[in-house]
């Protein structure tokens, strides 16, 4: 990490921990509890909103004098909704059977508050290097949030992780099914999604006390 | 801006059209294959043959693409890109209907395909029939009814209580509901015409029975004629 300044450095491993944008700033939970019931759509979705979230904000940024602070907005929205565009007909292209399980949720990557939020907070502020490095880590952060909760739910709900099988096979009883074993189908149901997501939070600030809010 | 926007996405859109509508091709191909039987299932999940090896498969099984239009019957190789959906809405002579034939293990499937409406938006699907008329397979998908709910016709435990349902009833055509509480649950009996209906998806369940009997009516004089 020596070819980056401590400030950058923040950039980038801050939004993984400290200022994660799903457990911390609980922006993106929407796509966070609807893709992560199978590992490869968590890790597709992730890449997705990475290439999205960093290149919009490099754009953002090499644009953020000209833009005039009155339409900010609608300039924003233009360049993410191009992006996700992009996304969207590369996956139609080249991954179609994900395309079809992301289906509306790749379009509304649009609509993630992480994208918007980051372009206000950040890219309109900041050069275009700083700003792809915010992108990438606060992209991370979300993905890192998905890549676990897509694990435990494949892996609990379907017992397989990425489509192999690891806890063996149910139907020739094999591995744990042979000792009693049981998928548990409400891992694949959205509300358990929540609650991995609140089991994170809990022992995120069970860790570090400097995140629990004193009301 | 918009300039520059709008020529991206439009060299984007144009270089990658191919790509997609041959996925669209070999995803059509899976589903017509799926209702005849030919897919990789494994226990509870609906799952197509590759498609990598789809095209291949398809030839293999499918042995007659068939257009049928004012009452004539032609061959037709590209029959399966036929988009039913703009063809329901023509007047009858202009209409293009397209029909498989497909052969396994030296038994004919008769497999329609079928348009309709859900709840919210569009549903369709396959149905495999056998020279009796008796349903050996189906395949549903649909556009955007309620994840699940009425989004489980796609699910194997819904499609597959449809195999071995009759669809006529001695000689005239007696159709398939899917049905609320015809105390039948584990779909034993096949000669009621009648499907167990899926819990709080009425209106999909509905849209289900209305495609199938619109449809594959359309279908059953020029079955019985190929019946040779």
């Amino acid at each position: 990490m020596a070819i980056l300044s401590k400030k950058d450095q923040g950039l980038l491993l801050d939004p993984l921990a400290d200022n994660n944008p799903i457990t911390i700033q609980v922006l993106g939970i929407c796509s966070a509890l609807a893709i992560t019931a199978q590992l490869k759509a968590s890790i597709v979705m992730a890449l997705s909103v990475m290439f999205v979230l960093a290149m919009g904000n490099v754009v953002i940024s090499l644009m953020r004098n000209i833009i005039p602070s009155k339409i900010r907005i609608i300039v924003q929205l233009i360049v993410v909704a191009a992006l996700v565009i992009i996304v969207d007909q590369v996956l139609k292209a080249f991954a179609y059977e994900l395309s079809k399980a992301l289906s509306v949720f790749i379009g509304l990557i649009i609509t993630n508050c992480i994208i918007m939020g980051r372009f206000e907070a950040f890219a309109l502020g900041n050069g275009p290097w700083r700003s792809f490095l915010d992108g990438i880590g606060n992209a991370a952060g979300y993905g890192l949030i998905l890549i676990i909760v897509g694990f435990f739910r494949e892996l609990l709900g379907s017992g397989t992780l990425l489509g192999f099988q690891i806890l063996g096979d149910p139907i020739q009883k094999t591995g744990l099914y042979a000792l009693g074993y049981e998928d548990n189908g409400f891992m694949l149901l959205s509300p358990m999604a929540l609650i991995v997501v609140g089991i994170i939070i809990w022992v995120q600030r069970s860790r570090n006390s400097k995140l629990i809010e004193e009301n | 801006m918009v300039l520059v926007v709008g020529s991206v996405l439009a060299f984007t859109a144009s270089s990658l059209k191919p790509t997609i509508q041959l996925n669209e091709k070999f995803e059509k191909q899976q589903n017509i294959l799926y209702a005849m039987g030919v897919n990789r299932n494994v226990e509870g999940s609906a799952v197509f043959v590759s498609t990598d090896s789809v095209k291949d498969i398809f030839d293999n099984y499918i042995k007659r693409q068939l257009v049928i239009q004012d009452g004539q019957i032609n061959e037709d190789p590209e029959a399966y890109l036929i988009d039913l959906k703009s063809q329901l809405t023509k007047e009858v002579k202009d209409r293009k209907l397209p029909l498989f034939v497909g052969e396994k293990d030296d038994k004919d499937y008769y497999i329609i395909p079928m348009y309709g409406k859900g709840l919210w938006d569009a549903i369709w699907g396959f149905i495999a029939l056998d020279e009796n008329f008796v349903v050996q397979g189906v395949y549903f998908d649909h556009k955007g009814e309620t994840p699940g709910l009425g989004a489980n016709i796609k699910q194997r435990y819904f499609m597959d209580d449809f195999t071995g349902e009759e669809i006529m009833d001695d000689t005239k055509y007696g159709g398939i509901s899917v049905a609320k509480g015809n105390n039948d649950p584990l779909n034993e009996r096949k000669d009621d015409g009648k499907v167990d209906a899926l819990a709080g998806a009425t209106i999909t369940g509905n849209g289900v029975t209305a495609m199938i009997n619109s449809t594959v009516k359309l279908y059953i004089p020029y079955i019985k004629d190929l019946k040779i």
